[in-house]
């Protein structure tokens, strides 16, 4: 099967995810569709990788995963702390830094 | 040259005194003028002292110098403060401090009513101490301080009474006329400075030889300019006039016998410069020649009696100038001229103020009338000074002015005939402007405004006016005689020896009474009857009109200097506000204008600031992919 059909479910990864992001409100809902877009970054390194014939693109799959798992254990910590101190958990909310 | 070491008190004691009067402030209110006069007279007699040890000492040996302290020293080039006193400057410091003495003693009485007669006289002492460092100075740098100093002891004393705004507004023109010619002596002082490389007398004086006569042309322009501000000289003559706004006696001391002949002290002091550029000393002639018919046309039409007297001044100066510009034959009588001028003319403006107190102040001649039998004293003397002014032999202003015609006609060339019949027909008219003067005053019938009483002023102040008349008859004759003030200052002046004559000396005695008597005669003619108007004639020629409008002298400066001025500080003051102040405004508005819009952009929501950056990397994106296809 071609490669590039990788590359294509990939954009459209992102493209949700980044739709998603701009979109919607809810903080759970915008940190999955972040996770959306990192993974769809993977399946384009993966493909590369795949296509270039060396195991660059693999090796930097497996950093972003690392960057993915932190990033998440720290925005699930904010996200849990600002529910329970406004009850809300959505991103509109927390816009204090403006005033 | 020998060394003194008592100069400096000549100068110092009525510094002190300013000093004292200025600072002590109330507490002298009580004995200041006495202090002011007793430091006065004081520093006269030091001059006399001085007088006595120069004539006793041979030719060469008769200057004297102090060296008071190393003022400027820069790499090579070296100024000192010092004090010359030669043949040249004693004659001044006797006229400043003697003539000075006799009007404090006189103010003494003329200035009693006066709540602030301490500062009339510490302003007195600073004028007497700044017109002495002026003469005294043996350097154009030294000569400068002495010649602001005097300035602005002018400039106080013409806006004494300066309550009323005229007053005040005549000491600023007094002021800024001054300062245009000020700006003409400074400019002398770099051109010096800059193609000699040395200001002092002495030095300016070796280094003519080598110096190019374009530079020595451009410095005696630039010292002629500053003669003009100081003595009243056409173009910068307008503001003596209106100096008469201060109280009489400073009229007399520093509007007629002292401070307005320090341009005729300076062009004599810069002999050297002028006697190597011809065409500086021809402007020289010029300046002198308009002037002094140009002082004395006004002079015809003033109906108040000090401005006549100052339109007087500013003519007779304009013999002395024109004495000056004529070279080594006109130094010494332009300043036998001064001389005898400081006598009979500060005698005569204290006889005006001996009019103006009689009178409660009034200045227009016009409301006097038959004064010599109220105040006999004050009539004669002023008849003198009138006499010695018209150079009736053997009155004082006979021999200076005769002498000063004389070496007009015997100058040479063309312009020798010319200037002589300037000098004469200059006569005549102050023939007929100072008899006009002594008709409305002391002859005619009374004028007076209703409760006027006129008196003989006290004896302190007829006194110094009687010591003046008597100047006023025998400083002529004694200065005359032997050719005694000529042989004094010979060793200052490079002569060239004898002259042709042209005219004999007695036919230009003769052509010059012959004038006086013409211009007596018409005077007489004129104001000799019982009913002279109270108020000036409005029905007069265009000539009378322009003559009295002072040669419209305000008008021309208001229309083409003060205008044009004004016109230039607006443009300017736009161009700051639109050029300069605009793009400094506009970069300000800049940025406040840009930072409220992207402000906007700020506005605390997560959501658009990931659109932004999604935008952002799309842009990005788009343009790499622009580029690199």
């Amino acid at each position: 099967m071609d490669a590039s059909n990788y590359l294509y479910i990939s954009a459209l990864l992102f493209t949700i995810g980044a739709v998603g992001v701009v979109v919607r409100r809810n903080a759970i809902v915008v940190f999955m569709c972040i996770e959306l877009m990192l993974n769809a970054a993977n399946l384009s390194f993966v493909t590369f990788s795949r296509i270039n014939g060396n195991l660059d693109g693999q090796v930097m799959a497996f950093f972003t995963m690392v960057v993915a798992a932190c990033e998440v254990v720290v925005g699930l910590a904010i996200i849990v702390a600002i529910y329970r101190s406004r009850r809300s958990a959505s991103v509109d909310d927390a816009s204090l830094l403006k005033r | 040259m020998s060394i003194s070491t008592s100069l400096v008190y000549l100068i110092g004691l009525p510094f002190a005194g300013a000093a004292i009067l200025l600072l002590g402030g109330r507490r002298t209110d009580k004995w200041g003028h006495l202090l002011a006069t007793a430091l006065s007279a004081s520093s006269f007699a030091v001059g006399v002292y001085h007088l006595f040890q120069m004539v006793n000492r041979p030719v060469e040996m008769r200057p004297t110098s102090q060296k008071l302290f190393e003022w400027i020293s820069v790499g090579s080039f070296n100024v000192d403060a010092g004090l010359l006193l030669d043949q040249l400057s004693i004659c001044f410091v006797l006229l400043i401090t003697g003539v000075g003495t006799l009007i404090h003693i006189y103010s003494i009485a003329y200035m009693s009513e006066d709540r602030d007669r301490r500062r009339f006289f510490a302003y007195l002492n600073l004028f007497i101490a700044a017109m002495l460092l002026l003469v005294l100075g043996d350097s154009y740098l030294s000569l400068y301080v002495g010649w602001e100093g005097v300035g602005l002891a002018s400039y106080l004393l013409i806006g004494f009474w300066n309550q009323k705004p005229a007053y005040a507004t005549a000491s600023k023109k007094a002021f800024v006329m001054n300062r245009v010619g000020d700006m003409g002596l400074s400019l002398a002082i770099m051109i010096a400075f800059a193609t000699m490389g040395t200001v002092s007398f002495a030095g300016v004086a070796e280094q003519v030889d080598n110096t190019s006569e374009a530079a020595l042309t451009a410095m005696g322009i630039m010292l002629l300019v500053a003669a003009a501000g100081k003595s009243a000289q056409f173009p910068l003559q307008a503001w003596l006039g209106d100096a008469m706004a201060g109280p009489t006696p400073v009229s007399a001391l520093i509007h007629a016998a002292t401070m307005v002949t320090a341009g005729v002290y300076l062009i004599t002091r810069s002999n050297f410069v002028f006697d190597a550029a011809p065409t500086a000393q021809l402007l020289v002639v010029i300046v002198g020649a308009i002037t002094l018919i140009f002082g004395a046309l006004i002079g015809t039409a003033k109906d108040d009696i000090k401005k006549a007297l100052a339109a007087s001044t500013m003519s007779q100066i304009g013999y002395m100038i024109l004495a000056t510009g004529l070279g080594p034959i006109g130094y010494a009588f332009a300043i036998m001229h001064l001389i005898t001028h400081g006598f009979f003319k500060a005698g005569m403006f204290l006889g005006a103020g001996s009019v103006m107190h009689g009178m409660n102040d009034e200045v227009n001649m016009r409301k006097y009338g038959a004064l010599r039998h109220f105040m006999p004293i004050t009539f004669i003397t002023f008849g003198i000074g009138y006499l010695a002014i018209l150079g009736v032999p053997p009155f004082a202003g006979f021999y200076s002015k005769d002498m000063i015609i004389e070496s007009a006609f015997n100058s040479g060339g063309m312009q020798a005939i010319f200037l002589g019949s300037l000098t004469l027909i200059g006569a005549a008219i102050t023939a007929f402007y100072m008899t006009r003067v002594m008709i409305l005053t002391f002859a005619g019938t009374k004028r007076w405004d209703e409760g006027v009483e006129p008196h003989e002023s006290p004896w302190l102040m007829w006194f110094p006016m009687a010591v003046l008349a008597v100047g006023s008859v025998t400083s002529g004759y004694l200065l005359y005689h032997d050719k005694a003030l000529y042989k004094w200052l010979s060793p200052l002046f490079e002569d060239h020896g004898e002259h042709e004559e042209l005219l004999k000396p007695i036919v230009v005695s003769a052509l010059a009474l012959t004038m006086v008597a013409i211009g007596v005669s018409i005077a007489v003619y004129k104001y000799m009857r019982e009913n002279i108007e109270t108020v000036a004639p409005e029905n007069v020629s265009w000539l009378t009109k322009f003559v009295r409008k002072d040669l419209m002298q305000d008008q021309f400066n208001e229309k083409f200097f003060m205008r044009p001025g004004q016109l230039l500080t607006k443009a300017l003051v736009t161009t700051e506000d639109v050029v300069v102040d605009g793009s400094v405004r506009g970069v300000a508005r800049m940025a406040i204008g840009s930072g409220s819009g992207l402000r906007g952009l700020q506005n605390g929501f997560v959501r658009s600031y990931a659109a932004l950056i999604l935008v952002g990397a799309l842009t990005l994106i788009a343009a790499i992919w622009v580029v690199v296809s």
